[in-house]
């Protein structure tokens, strides 16, 4: 099925989609914390916005519920709590140097690539065309996986962790037409208990190695060299 | 009657690009609270600089003096592929994209040329550095450009946009790319902002003004025009191509017409667009403009890969 044939909802979704992605090559760049923050946010407001035309168009309301609980979390108050931690420990006018970046990025467009050709099997054999966008969603997971590697700050780790969690609830949403609602509620809860404690890790890590870098904990030592 | 009519849009697109440039600097001065010069002030300023005397270094060869005349005539060759006001140019079949992207490096590869010949310092500081630039843009507006062929599957234009218009509005992720991707590569090529700054020659990032700094009278002006229709030229392009609601599919005096409005509609639009990224932004550092086309390439490449992803049949 080709994409002029399909209605406008699911063109819409595809195009959420890609640009959910875009969004994970954006923050794959990013150096800057505050700015990171924000593109994490703005991708989840593009996922929200996708949830809620999927809940329209498949007239499933409990749909709306998950992306009500999404806005809510991902886009003002896991965002707005990283902002606050950004600020509080100073770090916002740090510029994190990413060594090799178009190396980076060209590694991202291959994820693409190979998230496309694993689930090029499974597509064949279903009918939903919206299992297309489920090869976008393991990109954006692989793509979270990158930016944990890549980066230095403890900060962009969870924020990579938190895109991985996007992408999982993508998939979710595409490939099931929305999970169970307890299970719905239970992942939420738990991305709300991660953030808390993320928040706590910060200040203790920063209390103690004075430093959000995780490189520099690998120097930790029990003797003196 | 057909290429009577492909010779007329091609003039009717020479004249109205130095329109499009005082309509770029009118939008620009007006968002920066300043006066602006008037609309024309382009086409007094072509008026002038043919006026006078070129003054020629004792040092020039004479490809100085034929460069200017060839960088003109490619891109008003480059120009005339391109439809403007009507789909079906006869044109566009002699030279689809490709040679399109060919004629514009060959117009860029006498520009560089003509930079060096002279021998300033200026000149082949400017000259290094467009080859450098348009080497990484040029695979970005392809990749751009073949994410367009593959969805029409043809790469001759006027096919590809009465493809676009019969297919009616559908949203594809791959047009949203190349789109950005386009408008990335565009405002490096045509030497806009935060790449080049096209209003100075006092300065030691310039690009664009740094090869034809030694350039004066009638060459100036021909350089000059030549720069104005390539603006135009990418604006006719991404208005044309993702935007070609408007655009005449018969050759009827009224639609022409209402093709000539669409479209200078269209490019009033997209240049408000340019002014105010271009009063938004800051320039950049040159080292810095590698990371920036390296993003139009990945996105024309994202442009390609979602296309094949999300949009082929199977």
């Amino acid at each position: 099925m080709e994409i002029e044939n399909l209605d406008h909802y699911s063109q819409i979704i595809l195009s959420l989609a890609a640009l959910v992605m875009l969004s994970s090559f954006i923050m794959l760049a990013q150096g800057r914390l505050l700015r990171l923050v924000f593109v994490f946010a703005v991708q989840g407001f593009m996922l929200v916005s996708a949830t809620a035309i999927a809940a329209y168009s498949f007239n499933n309301p409990h749909l709306y519920i998950s992306a009500a609980i999404t806005l809510a979390l991902k886009v003002i108050f896991i965002p707005w709590m990283l902002r606050r931690h950004i600020l509080k420990l100073n770090m916002h006018r740090d510029v994190e140097a990413l060594n090799n970046k178009t190396a980076i990025m060209m590694g991202g467009a291959s994820l693409v690539v190979f998230s496309y050709y694993v689930l090029h099997p499974i597509m064949q054999n279903s009918s939903m065309v919206l299992l297309n966008a489920l090869s976008l969603s393991l990109a954006v997971i692989l793509l979270g996986m990158l930016l944990m590697i890549s980066h230095h700050q403890a900060i962009a780790h969870v924020v990579g962790f938190m895109s991985i969690e996007n992408g999982l609830f993508f998939a979710a949403t595409v490939s099931t037409n929305g999970m169970p609602m307890v299970v719905e509620l239970g992942v939420a809860f738990d991305v709300l208990v991660a953030a808390v404690l993320f928040g706590i890790f910060f200040l203790h890590i920063n209390s103690s190695i004075d430093s959000l870098d995780v490189d520099k904990m690998n120097r930790l030592n029990e003797v003196d060299q | 009657m057909n290429v009577l009519f492909a010779i007329i849009q091609t003039l009717l697109f020479i004249a109205l690009a130095p329109l499009l440039a005082g309509w770029v600097k009118w939008c620009k001065c007006h968002l920066q609270n300043r006066r602006a010069p008037s609309l024309l002030q382009p086409y007094r300023d072509l008026i002038k600089l043919t006026h006078k005397q070129p003054v020629v270094s004792k040092d020039a060869s004479w490809l100085f003096i034929i460069a200017p005349y060839i960088i003109f005539s490619t891109t008003a060759l480059a120009v005339s592929v391109v439809p403007l006001l009507a789909v079906d140019l006869p044109t566009a079949s002699s030279a689809d994209v490709i040679v399109l992207v060919g004629f514009l490096a060959f117009a860029r590869f006498f520009l560089v040329l003509a930079g060096l010949d002279v021998g300033t310092a200026f000149g082949g500081m400017g000259s290094s550095r467009e080859m450098t630039i348009s080497a990484m843009a040029e695979p970005a507006m392809l990749m751009a450009v073949f994410t367009l062929t593959m969805t029409a599957s043809t790469t001759n234009l006027s096919f590809a946009i009465d493809h676009v218009l019969q297919e009616g509005l559908v949203l594809r992720p791959s047009f949203i790319f190349s789109l950005s991707a386009l408008m990335l590569v565009a405002v490096a090529e045509t030497g806009r902002i935060p790449v080049d700054n096209p209003a100075t020659h006092l300065e030691l990032t310039m690009i664009h003004e740094a090869m034809i700094l030694e350039y004066s009278g009638r060459h100036l002006a021909l350089i000059e025009w030549a720069s104005q229709l390539k603006l135009m030229l990418y604006g006719v392009l991404i208005a044309n191509i993702f935007f070609p609601w408007g655009i005449a599919e018969t050759l009827s005096l009224s639609v022409l017409g209402y093709g000539l409005l669409a479209i200078m509609g269209k490019l009033a639009l997209l240049v408000v667009v340019l002014a105010i990224s271009e009063t938004l932004l800051a320039k950049m550092r040159l080292f810095r403009v590698q990371e920036f086309l390296s993003f139009a390439y990945l996105l024309g490449l994202l442009g390609m890969l979602s296309h094949i992803i999300l949009e082929a049949a199977r």
